[in-house]
């Protein structure tokens, strides 16, 4: 009896499907997302259609339930990385990525995080590079946040680097990084300081256009 | 996945402008990508059946025939389509393959013709999936064996004579095969003739014949016939030591020969007659003598020369020595536990059979094997509850490892079958044409396979295929990780490199020197788990691509991906089959390191020959001189 009540149950608890962020595999795989219309996503994004159409193939293919969640993006990332530890910054990404915060990227979160760094404008760029360094979503960057990101950096070069990473150089960096950047000296970075202290350096400005034909 | 890493590469480079503000150093220019981005449907026609997929499917393993270029040479201008004259079964699995990176093995195929495909598409089997892999593992483990069995019969027999043999040679081959000379086939049979003969000897003398005159009691035919058992022992005897000593004289390794069982038993054969004659008629010697007689018995082995029932019998108690070996250890245990019970057990009885636990292992072995003689029976009703238990367990322990022994004797017995069918189908082969077809179809394949391989190792024409194949996804990849470098202004490096790095750091510029050139060439070492080749091309690439980028504004490095490899025995046309798969393989199962070489700039003073006479030289010292400035290579610079 006892046996029956429990089979039962379990089958109802599959069924509910259920978003929450502590979905487990199972579950994952059974949930299916589609994107919006193609013709959306083209007015939406600065792709054509025939680059969302390649995207998504490529997307489909590799995450065919239609959703990347957290798990799988680090393992992706650290692929690329292989002499270091990537999850951590993978982890920030990832967030950057997650508009909407809910755990999982879906097609149109990976486009659209695509259209800004391949596609926009100078300003779009670097609200989306000021939202990534800005952990906690307040507005502001402290030098909390910027220590985390930079280690989460060094941390990918891994251990065998040349010269030799001793243990004071992501504080320097950020140091560097704050002296270049908070023009007001209060700490903390807002998005117009960043944005500003950008557009002063020229070899950054220069960078910024290198990675447009990525795609 | 593994495709797939290709497929977020651009992603993670678009990821990239995240590092921009933090970077230390500006960034270096990407690689120019010339290929075009829209994608086109490609049409595959495999014998008849189409087959259709995109462009970037196929390109992602550039270096199967399908991601290359080598698939422009069956590419049929008239219906506009890619031309196999192949399997079109198994081109399924080699295009899911490049669909969803993973390669599977269809278990109802054959594994031969599995493997031919694979290589004709130019694709490692190593990458098969997990799935498929063991079961891939153990068909070709057979196979191998099979083939391998197979000729080892041929060679071992029926094979035609060298023409110049001696004639030590030719007699070993009479006695080896007997089929081979009518000389040889009768010595054969006179051979067995006699074996039965004085085994039939042995038999009968001890039969009871009728008494002689005068006596009342039966003789046995031994003694009433003394002179003629003697006569016929003494024939047999000559004949087979006359044999044993040809053996010996023709044998090509006597010491192998005299070592081996046949020879053995033929000693113990012949021995006892020798020791007989030299003994002396002495009444205490004589028991010894009459023991020795008993070694006469083993004549009848020097049946299984003749039988091969026997010689398949004894193979398999030789291969099934583990499982007899566990039997008898059960056996031996259950007898010892159970002997003990029962002796305990009817301890108290009197007059009991069961007088010592030695004593009663006799009862337990009957009882075990089922026999039940009868002899000694437990008479207390403990003893005889534990002798039933007795007998029950004993059925189980005994049967349980027969099946294998009995599943072995059929797989040897088949094979020999197997064998003497293939020795009968050869010679109908031998007699006409079907033996030339075949030659001529194995030998074409091996000579296209070689000139694959050779095309492979010359320089000219596969540099740029090498160079073309592996540029696209790679260069990117590398471009991405020198992004990282400058923007923590550190570069990778390798474990050696490191240590030695971290030792040498303060003792100046030789050292520093000597590093870099021991990092190449340990580069260079590390990588001949790779092809060796190919990682001195890489350098020439590199140095051409270099070249390119002058807007880097560092001393000459190359990144090089390099592998540990230790599982993958061999490579075809390169280590693995793309990058993507690369990366994905060794993340999990191999050691990964970025090593940087730097090459002093004038190839006068690198160690390596082969590369060729790139403009690197002028650009390099430009660049050397723009390095003086970065202070922690300066050490570098006055190398130079």
């Amino acid at each position: 009896m006892g046996a029956v009540v429990g089979t039962l149950t379990m089958q109802t608890k599959q069924r509910r499907p259920s978003r929450d962020n502590a979905d487990d595999e199972l579950e994952m795989t059974t949930v299916c997302h589609r994107p919006e219309g193609l013709e959306q996503l083209e007015a939406q994004t600065n792709f054509t259609k025939q680059e969302l159409q390649i995207l998504y193939r490529g997307f489909k293919n590799e995450c065919p339930s239609g959703v990347v969640n957290e798990e799988t993006f680090k393992h992706i990332y650290a692929q690329f990385f292989p002499h270091g530890d990537a999850s951590m910054y993978a982890h920030y990404l990832f967030n950057a990525f997650d508009t909407t915060n809910n755990g999982s990227i879906k097609f149109k979160d990976f486009v659209m995080g695509l259209s800004i760094l391949l596609r926009g404008t100078l300003r779009e760029k670097l609200e989306w590079t000021f939202h990534l360094y800005d952990i906690n979503r307040d507005g502001y960057i402290n030098r909390e946040e910027m220590t985390e990101i930079v280690r989460a950096i060094y941390d990918m070069m891994g251990k065998y680097t040349y010269p030799a990473l001793k243990g004071d150089v992501p504080q320097q960096h950020v140091d560097a990084f704050f002296q270049k950047m908070d023009k007001n000296k209060d700490g903390v970075v807002t998005l117009e300081e960043f944005i500003l202290a950008c557009q002063e350096d020229e070899n950054m400005m220069r960078s910024m256009q290198l990675f447009e034909n990525v795609m | 996945m593994a495709a797939g890493v290709a497929t977020w590469l651009p992603f993670a480079r678009a990821a990239a402008v995240g590092w921009l503000p933090l970077a230390k150093k500006t960034m270096p220019k990407p690689p120019v990508d010339n290929t075009s981005r829209s994608d086109e449907i490609l049409y595959v026609n495999v014998s008849g059946v189409r087959f259709q997929t995109w462009k970037n499917t196929l390109d992602r393993y550039p270096d199967t025939l399908l991601g290359s270029s080598e698939k422009e040479f069956f590419f049929n201008e008239d219906t506009q389509e890619y031309f196999f004259d192949r399997d079109p079964e198994m081109f399924r699995h080699i295009l899911n393959f490049y669909r969803t990176g993973k390669l599977h093995y269809p278990r109802h195929e054959c594994i031969q013709a599995f493997d031919e495909e694979l290589a004709f598409y130019g694709i490692v089997p190593e990458i098969i999936g997990d799935c498929c892999m063991e079961e891939y593992r153990d068909r070709k483990k057979e196979n191998q064996e099979r083939l391998a069995e197979d000729t080892e019969a041929n060679e071992s027999t029926d094979a035609p004579l060298p023409p110049h043999s001696t004639p030590r040679e030719r007699l070993w081959r009479a006695f080896e095969n007997p089929h081979t000379s009518t000389m040889a086939l009768v010595f054969y049979y006179v051979t067995g003739f006699f074996i039965a003969v004085s085994v039939i000897a042995n038999v009968v003398e001890t039969v009871p014949c009728r008494p002689p005159k005068g006596k009342v009691k039966d003789l046995p035919c031994g003694e009433k016939y003394d002179l003629a058992f003697f006569c016929m022992d003494t024939a047999c005897v000559l004949i087979f030591t006359f044999e044993y000593l040809m053996r010996l004289f023709a044998a090509p390794s006597r010491c192998k020969f005299m070592r081996s069982v046949m020879s053995v038993i033929d000693v113990v054969a012949i021995m006892p007659y020798y020791i007989g004659l030299v003994m002396p008629e002495n009444e205490d010697v004589s028991g010894a003598f009459v023991t020795l007689r008993v070694f006469r018995v083993f004549r009848i082995f020097k049946f299984s020369r003749h039988s091969q029932g026997l010689r398949i019998l004894g193979y398999t108690l030789k291969s099934c020595a583990s499982e007899l070996g566990f039997l008898l250890f059960s056996l031996t245990m259950a007898i010892i536990i159970f002997a003990t019970v029962m002796f305990y057990a009817e301890k108290g009885t009197a007059s009991s059979t069961f007088t010592s636990i030695p004593a009663s292992f006799w009862y337990t072995i009957v009882t075990m094997t089922t026999l039940g003689y009868g002899d000694m029976v437990p008479s207390t009703i403990a003893g005889k509850i534990f002798g039933s238990i007795c007998s029950l367990s004993g059925v189980l322990v005994i049967a349980l490892p027969v099946p294998v022994i009995v599943s072995n004797f059929s797989r040897i017995y088949h094979q020999n079958q197997r064998a003497d069918k293939m020795r009968a189908q050869q010679r109908f082969r031998q007699a006409g044409w079907l033996r030339l077809a075949n030659l001529t179809n194995e030998s074409y394949f091996l000579d296209f396979t070689e000139n694959c391989s050779v095309f492979q190792d010359r320089d000219s024409d596969s540099t740029a295929l090498c160079v073309k194949n592996r540029s696209a996804f790679e260069h990117q990849h590398h471009h991405l990780l020198h992004c990282l470098e400058k923007t923590t202004n550190h570069e990778f490096t390798d474990e050696m490199n490191y240590s030695e790095l971290c030792m040498t750091e303060s003792v100046g510029f030789r050292t520093s020197r000597s590093t870099s050139l021991s990092s190449q060439q340990g580069a260079q070492n590390n990588s001949t788990g790779c092809c060796p080749r190919r990682v001195r091309r890489r350098a020439a690439m590199r140095l051409a691509n270099s070249t390119v980028s002058v807007s880097r504004g560092s001393v000459q490095e190359l990144d090089t991906l390099q592998f540990k490899t230790t599982t993958i025995p061999h490579q075809t046309r390169s280590s693995l089959n793309a990058q993507p798969d690369n990366l994905k393989l060794n993340c999990g199962e191999q050691d990964f390191t970025a090593a940087i070489i730097s090459i002093p700039t004038p190839p006068a003073n690198t160690p390596d020959e082969s590369l060729p006479p790139s403009p690197a030289p002028i650009p390099g010292i430009l660049r050397n001189t723009q390095a003086t400035a970065y202070t922690h290579e300066s050490f570098k610079i006055s190398s130079l």
